[in-house]
């Protein structure tokens, strides 16, 4: 078998067994690279002297016989919004198209410390701002499975890269849905911790009460190591949670003897493709098989996930962004002016088109006169999902439903209409509103071909139930596992 | 028609911590330009605030001593603006929830006591620094960000004041009571106090309020005093020709005297406050406030009243030696060394006072100690050495920092005070100057003073003069 | 509740965004859609309800009043478009 093809855990096995360098397994990803980014387009920097050298330490450091992180020479790929030092950071935004932090975010700093090995960084919807990664200031990714279409977004370089097996784990970031939508669109596993599980020092800030940091990665198995090597306590991070990590590895494959599973009817209705539905519904029977019991819960606030989530969101990042202004880092306008032209037309140049629509909603929504009735009338409906978790939590252990409403759409399908591209997040939102975990794992095909994606949603800090549920799951195997053609 | 003013201020008082409100960075003042600066006072894409606490416990203190309610549970909320020297473009300020509202702060004015009170304390973090160069052709300014995120505590008044001298006493107290509490240096030149002034004018007795002009650029507690005056004349004036005083933002003009419209168009700011969702809210319970309250020390007005209501000080020496915390500690710790309180008061109002300003010495600082000045003050009071000798010793005290007595000894210094040593040295002058005797006798009752004087001649002023007198008084009175 | 061309220059000078006279027409239209579907949020009784603003619901989250190491200069300012003598450099800025 290619070597790329191989997971993380597998590929960390040989490496620390000594049966291939991490070196060697380094310098064979990038010829995978080589050959297929240029169709993907996953990468906005690959950094192959960096990974080379990385790897090498790894490899010296195994010679001397010293134990090495969890991670040992794990190539891993980190979305674009996350600070690297040393490595450009754009936000796939012109207005950072330059800027190279003096710093690592706190996922980077583990990834390090466990002897991962950072190979570069991926495309994204400008800021985290999008559906399908068609945002992106710099270039457009594409599906692994069918070039025509988007790979989901906004983590789609991310998932790209691990179907394309151009990177064997990777980072991404889930404001709305971020990382499980690209995951589910992508065929691969996509986690959303509970808010606070990860730090978000270093995380490029959207929306700071709903963004969290998350694994994208080929199995349920990677993407619980991942997570437990990233999560945790960061005293840099005030909203981080102090709660001890689990080590989500070693209890993986145990599942709870009377599994409740909630299946929220307001998630089967209109707007649902039927194959899609299908997919789910033989996955719940899967669960039944297995001893399951599944449950009809109601998630009544489910139709006002999307409205909320654009005000709540949007408000909060008209904000973080306001930084962007061109006086201490980013991109300036050479056009000669006063200072408040500076601010305008540097982020007029700077920003796309989707940023500046947010940044303006979220304004109008926070502007005197209209908070009480946007604003303060969101938060309190945000409330109101909580509440609607709280109680379905109460009768089912953990919540099973679709992660998008459609297998991934053709390019520019979406584009002409904004509120369209936003209804895509569906299914996504209500997770982030009420702060708890969610993953999206593969559960079958379309008839087309197109991977289809299950979301398994937790209680708040129950991502161990929720990674044992998805591996039960993936241990059955009831469909074909194709793996996409990357034509040359 | 009478008119009277209506004054509020608000006061921006920079915290005196080690570190800046949301980060580890310094606060020192005069640092090389944006040598103080991290990732997140810089607000590089990605970072976070964390609160400093000690911060947050100076701001407890200072809303505690205001005699604010405090809220149980308190948060911060954004301020969206845009200027280059405010990196993030808002600033974390405290909007829907300041952390001490309803309080208030007696002042001492022309002898009679007043009340203002104290709408609302809250904190919040500094800017940076905006310099615009002078040379001609200079189209640029420059930024520095060293004083961005310092902690910055804002206490804003009740429009309770009616004159300039109000404010002026409203700024003392405030400026001590801050720095009793510790929390601020208060060096207005280093910008760790800044007022703004909100002044409007009625006919007095009216119980609306006039349309109100907010003043800036206000870099002394003298400016402030100025543009208070400057704005009551202005708008009675125009009052009183029947005129309306236009409700604006008015800039100080220090070197003119006077207050100029804003060149700058003053737009309605809308400052789109919510909820700062990277900060958690604080909750506030009693033991905390308990123990903030432990560490309050008796504040200036307070000890003021103590000094002349049971030491006997006069007003003027009472708010001299209150005047700084440290001051008023030395002060009593003399006297627990030496009960008596108007002496003491005396030299450390005069001498001590002088010396520290020559010096640029803290009372801590200063060479004489507590324990010294008090066995000195005894030495003059009981009459070992005069007065005048008094002051020489103190002066070698200043110098050497050798106790009192060791330099009497020294220099011989101790007064003769014995009356029976001194009875012959009387009846010698009084024999030598019959005409004098005979002057006295006759009713020139400052005669004896000459007596006294020649006495002290011949004594070469070792003599206790006070004995003398009476000795020279007796022996008159006698015959 | 529609949203005015008038709305969109106020939200965008609040912004600081110029835009062209055919960039806010267009945002003026997008934005009215967007608007017009996030109306149906009215629809709900929030009476009584509490708002949820932050994600964590930790408080009390301190740090120590402990100095630690700035960024050299060079580095803070290695980012930064224009600069002069130590300091980041504006168009002037008139008080």
């Amino acid at each position: 078998m290619n070597l790329v093809e191989l997971t993380g855990i597998q590929l960390k096995e040989r490496i620390v067994k000594r049966e291939v360098s991490a070196r060697a397994a380094t310098e064979q990803l990038f010829a995978h690279i080589e050959a297929h980014e240029p169709r993907i387009k996953a990468y906005l920097t690959l950094d192959m002297a960096g990974a080379l050298a990385q790897a090498a330490a790894v490899d010296a450091k195994l010679g001397r016989g010293v134990q090495c992180g969890k991670l040992a020479g794990i190539p891993v790929a980190v979305k674009d919004n996350m600070c690297t030092a040393g490595l450009k950071t754009t936000c796939a935004s012109k207005i950072l198209g330059n800027f190279v932090p003096p710093y690592d975010a706190h996922v980077v700093e583990r990834l390090k410390a466990e002897d991962a090995i950072i190979i570069g960084k991926t495309n994204l919807d400008e800021f985290a701002m999008g559906s399908s990664t068609e945002n992106s200031g710099f270039q457009v990714t594409r599906n692994p499975w069918d070039v025509e279409r988007i790979p989901g977004g906004s983590s789609g370089g991310s998932a790209a890269a691990i179907a394309a097996a151009m990177a064997f784990m990777a980072l991404g970031s889930d404001t709305g849905g971020s990382i499980r939508q690209p995951a589910a669109l992508c065929g691969v596993v996509g986690l959303k911790p509970t808010y606070g599980r990860v730090s978000r020092y270093g995380l490029v800030a959207f929306a700071s009460s709903l963004d969290q940091i998350g694994p994208i990665t080929k199995d349920v198995a990677d993407a619980a190591l991942l997570l437990a090597a990233v999560g945790g306590h960061d005293a840099r991070d005030s909203t981080c949670a102090d709660v001890p990590v689990p080590d989500y590895s070693a209890e993986l494959d145990d599942l709870p003897a009377h599994l409740r599973i909630g299946m929220p009817r307001e998630y089967f209705g209109q707007g649902l493709s039927p194959e899609v539905r299908k997919s789910i519904e033989d996955a719940l029977a899967v669960y039944r098989r297995l001893g399951a019991e599944v449950v009809d819960v109601s998630l009544p606030h489910t139709d006002y996930a999307v409205a909320t989530y654009y005000i709540v969101a949007t408000a909060e990042a008209s904000s973080n962004l306001a930084r962007y202004d061109g006086v201490h880092y980013g991109y300036r306008t050479p056009q000669k002016g006063d200072i408040v032209e500076l601010f305008s037309r540097s982020r007029a140049e700077g920003f796309g088109d989707e940023v500046k629509r947010r940044i303006m909603l979220g304004t109008y929504a926070l502007s005197s006169g209209y908070y009480d009735a946007y604003y303060m009338k969101a938060a309190k409906v945000r409330q109101l999902f909580k509440r609607d978790f709280d109680a379905a939590f109460e009768r089912v252990d953990c919540i099973i439903c679709p992660t998008s409403p459609t297998p991934a759409f053709k390019m520019g399908e979406r584009t002409a209409n904004p509120l369209e591209m936003y209804l895509s997040d569906i299914y996504t939102i209500s997770a982030n509103l009420a702060g708890i975990p969610g993953i999206s794992i593969p559960c079958g095909f379309t008839a087309g071909g197109l991977p289809i994606g299950m979301q398994i949603l937790g209680k708040h800090f129950d991502e161990m139930g929720v990674l044992q549920v998805a591996r039960a799951f993936e241990r059955q195997a009831t469909y074909p596992r194709l793996r996409p053609r990357l034509a040359i | 028609m009478e008119y009277e003013a209506v004054i509020g201020l608000e006061t921006h008082a920079e915290l005196a911590t080690e570190t800046k409100l949301f980060c580890g960075c310094g606060t020192r003042f005069g640092a090389e330009p944006n040598s103080q600066t991290c990732p997140v006072c810089i607000a590089m894409p990605g970072v976070l605030p964390v609160m400093n606490r000690k911060a947050f416990e100076y701001a407890l203190k200072v809303a505690l001593a205001l005699n604010c309610q405090i809220r149980p549970t308190t948060r911060f909320d954004r301020k969206n603006y845009y200027y280059p020297d405010l990196p993030k473009n808002y600033q974390i300020s405290q909007n829907c929830t300041n952390l001490g509202t309803d309080g208030y702060l007696d002042l001492q004015v022309d002898g009679q006591m007043r009340r203002v009170g104290i709408t609302n304390v809250h904190l919040e973090e500094d800017a940076g620094k905006s310099i615009h160069p002078e040379e001609a052709g200079s189209d640029f300014s420059l930024i520095d960000l060293n004083r961005a995120g310092i902690p910055l505590l804002e206490i804003v008044t009740a429009p309770d004041m009616r004159s300039a001298a109000e404010v002026d006493a409203y700024m003392q107290t405030l400026r001590n009571t801050l720095l009793y509490l510790g929390v601020s240096e208060c060096k207005m030149q280093e910008g760790d106090l800044r007022f703004e002034a909100s002044i409007s004018v009625r006919p007095k007795g009216a119980t609306q309020l006039g349309n109100r002009v907010e003043v800036k650029n206000l870099n002394s507690m003298k400016a402030v005093v100025g543009a208070v005056e400057h704005e009551i004349e202005r708008q009675t004036e125009i009052l009183r020709q029947g005129g309306t005083v236009a409700r604006e933002t008015r800039l100080w003009d220090e070197v003119r005297g006077c207050t100029e419209r804003m060149r700058s168009k003053e737009e309605a700011h809308d400052y789109r406050y919510f909820p700062e969702p990277d900060l958690v809210q604080v909750e506030i319970h009693e033991q905390w406030l308990a123990d903030i309250r432990a560490g309050i020390p008796e504040l200036p007005l307070a000890r003021r009243r103590r000094f002349t209501e049971q030491l006997g000080l006069s007003e003027y020496d009472a708010s001299i030696l209150a005047e700084s915390h440290e001051l008023a500690d030395y002060f009593e710790a003399c006297l627990r060394c030496h009960n008596a309180p108007k002496p003491v008061a005396n030299w450390i109002a005069n001498d001590v006072l002088r010396e520290l300003k020559e010096q640029r010495k803290t009372p801590t600082e200063f060479v004489v100690k507590p324990d010294m000045l008090a066995a000195l003050v005894k030495l003059v009071e009981d009459g070992t050495i005069s007065v005048a000798g008094g002051r020489e010793v103190f002066a070698e005290m200043c110098k050497t920092g050798q106790p009192p007595q060791a330099i009497v000894e020294a220099r011989g210094l101790a007064q003769v005070s014995d009356s029976d040593a001194l009875n012959k040295a009387v009846v010698d002058a009084l024999r030598a100057h019959p005409a004098v005797v005979a002057d006295y006798r006759r009713g020139k009752k400052n005669a004896g003073a000459f007596i006294v004087g020649q006495i002290m001649k011949a004594t070469k002023g070792k003599a206790n003069p006070k004995v003398v007198s009476d000795l020279v008084r007796q022996h008159l009175d006698k015959a | 509740m529609s949203l005015t061309i008038k709305d969109v220059e106020y939200v965008a000078n609040l912004a600081r965004l110029e835009l062209t006279a055919e960039a806010r027409e267009r945002f003026a239209r997008q934005l009215a859609d967007v608007l017009g579907y996030i109306g149906k949020l009215n629809e709900l009784n929030t009476e009584n309800v509490e708002p949820l603003v932050n994600g964590a619901a930790m408080t009390n989250v301190f740090r120590d009043d402990r100095a630690q190491a700035s960024l050299p200069r060079e580095k803070a300012l290695a980012n930064a478009p224009e600069q002069a003598k130590g300091f980041y450099k504006v168009p002037r800025v008139i008080e």
